[in-house]
């Protein structure tokens, strides 16, 4: 097959490109660490409580450790569920320190959710069956809303919550 | 590689397309323009809703007309524009059968009372999932059943595609296949190894499951089967642009084609690396495993060789071209290229759109990146500039000699002009919204989703400043729109009695012979399914193996 010899130069060019491309991207997923959430990690979506982190006194902002935080969250058409503060009043926005480590932990009794910080890279898709995990960092001090990113029913618009990074 | 070399087929390249040849063409091409309409519609009052200021009349739900927009435009006008495409070319250039002409009838009549019947589904409120209809929201069963009919109809018209190069073959013996033959069957081939997967989705999960005999569906399964076909679905609607501008364009500006090879080589690679990528659009779900991900990942970057070898071979033919004509200076041939050419301008802006169309595809695909993007408004932006430019501009390009050809009619100068203005409507409403759509993407805003405050956060207030620019665009794409449905309704019934030209280009009296293996299909099919094996048996393997309890079906949240 006939190849022009510019088209070859252009060719070599572009895919060099590429690889460098590709190599970055697998550096970055396996020697970093970067790799987006894929934990693989099931759960019965008619028996979500049976997992202690969905019981409803351990949903919502739980400190673990110095600077170390986990958030529960059951995703439901179309609510997100926090748990609870002392007055039995659904929470609906948490706090977090600047720079503290959170760990995100996501499951649905019902259809299909998303997880999105919004503006930040906490990105997750919320499936029946599965919990969906991440932990990240959060460096930016600001109020963040929570939104659910994948449609979920006529009522996908409304769910959300919000996340203040205090300094 | 077997080096034998084949003959040129120039006297077959021009068939007369007959009368009721063009009434099969036309009937679907209809199909494609009555859904341009109805799909535009929803899209203008989806953008108006979400500029707060307008609500819906009736009781209409956002997702409903989100619904009826995603899957009349995605699905309806691209299926039946391009068939009716792949059939005028094919009749064209390798000719097409009394009994093949019928068959094809039987097939544009199973996907209309597809189309029936999914349409009615939506239209009741029975079936507002989107057009990705993920589980475990259910529809009622006729959307899904109508979707099969859909799917199945389509594959009786790709097996008709394939029917007539056979036939052309044995009449031809040892003589090159045509390159638009060429194109539509790898086309058709995509779509009918791609539509396996949704297939299987629809019949084996979605049909009994939706009717009760399924008390559950394995949603990650069903999923990973909608993007096994959701990727290449896209490349379906690439290709016949493709067509267009390997084909079409070098005869438009006057010239040749640039490399028959070349153009043979790009398209089988778009075969190849089409398919075995979904997981790309699955990167941000708990349930796949990363390292399979990462492979995906890095197949589906394969597809940026083919788009440098076309992006070469298009420039290189406008240079060329322009230089035969004797157009000196550095950039001569591109000053003199016929801009007020309407069946040039409107596709060359889709190729513009396809620049930053395919470098946001290349951020979306990217593995850590797309955390970023996805599932924000960005992702909507993204496939409007290059479904909705790139390729609804290259559809309208070949409208404006295609409906004419078939209808007897022709181009006047007048409709020429009323074209130019369409597309620059277009680029200009579509830079408006799509621009807006990606910049708020950024900041986070969600694609999918009704007019919402978010409780009145800082962050979503600001998201609706861009909101109302897409609003803008909107309408202005909407004008668009009107504009090219009076440009068809004109086309089709009013314009003087004529002969339009089909534009086909031929290769250069001393162009390189086309190497033999191109036309070895079972090796390009052989390597195409082998690819697929590899990229999807053990990450699938493992999602059956590992797969949670099933769902049930979930009918409360669409409002049945």
């Amino acid at each position: 097959m006939h190849i022009h010899k510019y088209e070859k130069i252009w060719l070599i060019f572009g895919i060099s490109a590429l690889v460098i491309f590709l190599v970055i991207l697998g550096f970055g997923a396996f020697w970093q660490g970067t790799h987006p959430q894929s934990h693989g990690v099931t759960i019965d979506p008619e028996n979500i409580e049976a997992h202690e982190a969905f019981q409803e006194d351990n949903l919502g902002l739980t400190k673990v450790g110095d600077d170390k935080y986990i958030v529960n969250i059951i995703a439901s058409a179309f609510n997100y569920n926090l748990g609870t503060d002392e007055d039995g009043t659904p929470v609906k926005h948490i706090r977090i320190p600047k720079g503290a480590t959170v760990l995100f932990q996501v499951t649905t009794p019902d259809v299909v959710h998303g997880f999105n910080v919004a503006g930040t890279n906490v990105n997750m898709m919320v499936e029946p069956g599965y919990i969906s995990s991440l932990e990240t960092e959060l460096n930016k001090p600001g109020e963040y809303t929570i939104v659910c990113n994948e449609y979920c029913g006529v009522g996908h618009h409304m769910m959300y919550a919000t996340l203040e990074v205090y300094e | 590689m077997g080096i034998a070399k084949l003959e040129d087929a120039k006297s077959s390249q021009s068939l007369p397309i007959t009368k009721p040849e063009s009434r099969l063409y036309m009937s679907f091409i209809h199909v494609a323009f009555i859904s341009l309409l109805i799909g535009g519609l929803m899209g203008l009052l989806q953008t108006l809703v979400r500029s707060g200021k307008f609500e819906l009349p009736w009781g209409i739900d956002y997702y409903q007309i989100l619904t009826v927009h995603g899957v009349i435009l995605g699905l309806v006008l691209t299926t039946y524009f391009i068939i009716g495409f792949h059939f005028a070319l094919m009749g064209k250039t390798v000719g097409i059968s009394e009994k093949q002409r019928k068959v094809t009838w039987l097939a544009f009549w199973v996907m209309v009372v597809g189309t029936i019947m999914t349409a009615t589904t939506i239209l009741l409120g029975e079936a507002s999932v989107l057009y990705t209809f993920y589980a475990p929201l259910r529809a009622h069963p006729a959307f899904y059943i109508g979707l099969a009919l859909v799917i199945i109809g389509s594959w009786v018209a790709g097996f008709v595609n394939w029917r007539q190069l056979y036939v052309w073959k044995k009449q031809n013996p040892g003589v090159k296949s045509p390159l638009a033959a060429f194109m539509v069957t790898i086309n058709t081939l995509l779509w009918f190894i791609a539509s396996l997967g949704v297939a299987a989705a629809v019949l084996i999960q979605f049909i009994p499951w939706s009717l009760g005999y399924a008390e559950t569906i394995n949603v990650l399964v069903s999923r990973t089967l909608f993007w096994y076909f959701g990727h290449p679905l896209v490349y379906f609607w690439l290709l016949p642009a493709y067509m267009a501008w390997y084909l079409v364009i070098p005869k438009i500006i006057g010239g040749k084609i640039f490399s028959d090879s070349l153009a043979r080589m790009s398209f089988v690679l778009f075969l190849f690396f089409s398919i075995p990528v979904g997981f790309h659009h699955q990167l941000t779900e708990p349930g796949v495993d990363p390292t399979w991900k990462f492979i995906q990942v890095v197949l589906t970057f394969m597809v940026v060789i083919p788009s440098l070898m076309t992006a070469f071979s298009l420039f290189a033919t406008f240079e060329i071209t322009g230089r035969k004509k004797g157009y000196g200076g550095l950039f001569g041939w591109f000053k003199h290229l016929p801009w007020k050419d309407v069946r040039f301008l409107a596709p060359f802006i889709g190729m513009l759109a396809f620049i930053p169309g395919g470098a946001g595809g290349i951020i979306n695909a990217s593995h850590q990146m797309n955390a970023v993007v996805h599932n924000t408004i960005w992702v909507t932006g993204h496939f409007h500039l290059t479904v909705a430019t790139t390729v609804i501009l290259t559809f309208f390009g070949i409208t404006y000699w295609l409906v004419p050809h078939l209808t007897g009619r022709k181009l006047t100068p007048q409709l020429n002009k009323l074209g130019i203005v369409q597309a620059i409507i277009w680029t200009v409403g579509m830079t408006i919204m799509s621009g807006a759509m990606h910049i708020v993407g950024l900041f986070g805003a969600p694609r999918r989703s009704s007019y919402s405050e978010y409780g009145g956060t800082e962050q979503a207030s600001e998201w609706i400043g861009y909101q109302l620019a897409q609003a803008v665009g909107g309408t202005i794409l909407f004008i668009g729109i009107l504009l090219m449905i009076y440009i068809f309704v004109k086309l089709t019934f009013f314009a003087p009695k004529g002969e339009e030209e089909f534009p086909i280009a031929e290769e250069e009296e001393d162009a390189e012979p086309t190497p033999a293996f191109f036309e070895n299909w079972k090796l390009w099919i052989a390597i195409t399914i082998a690819l697929i094996l590899f990229a999807y048996t053990i990450p699938f393997v493992d999602i059956i193996q590992n797969s949670p309890p099933g769902s049930k079906p979930f009918d409360f949240p669409i409002g049945r």
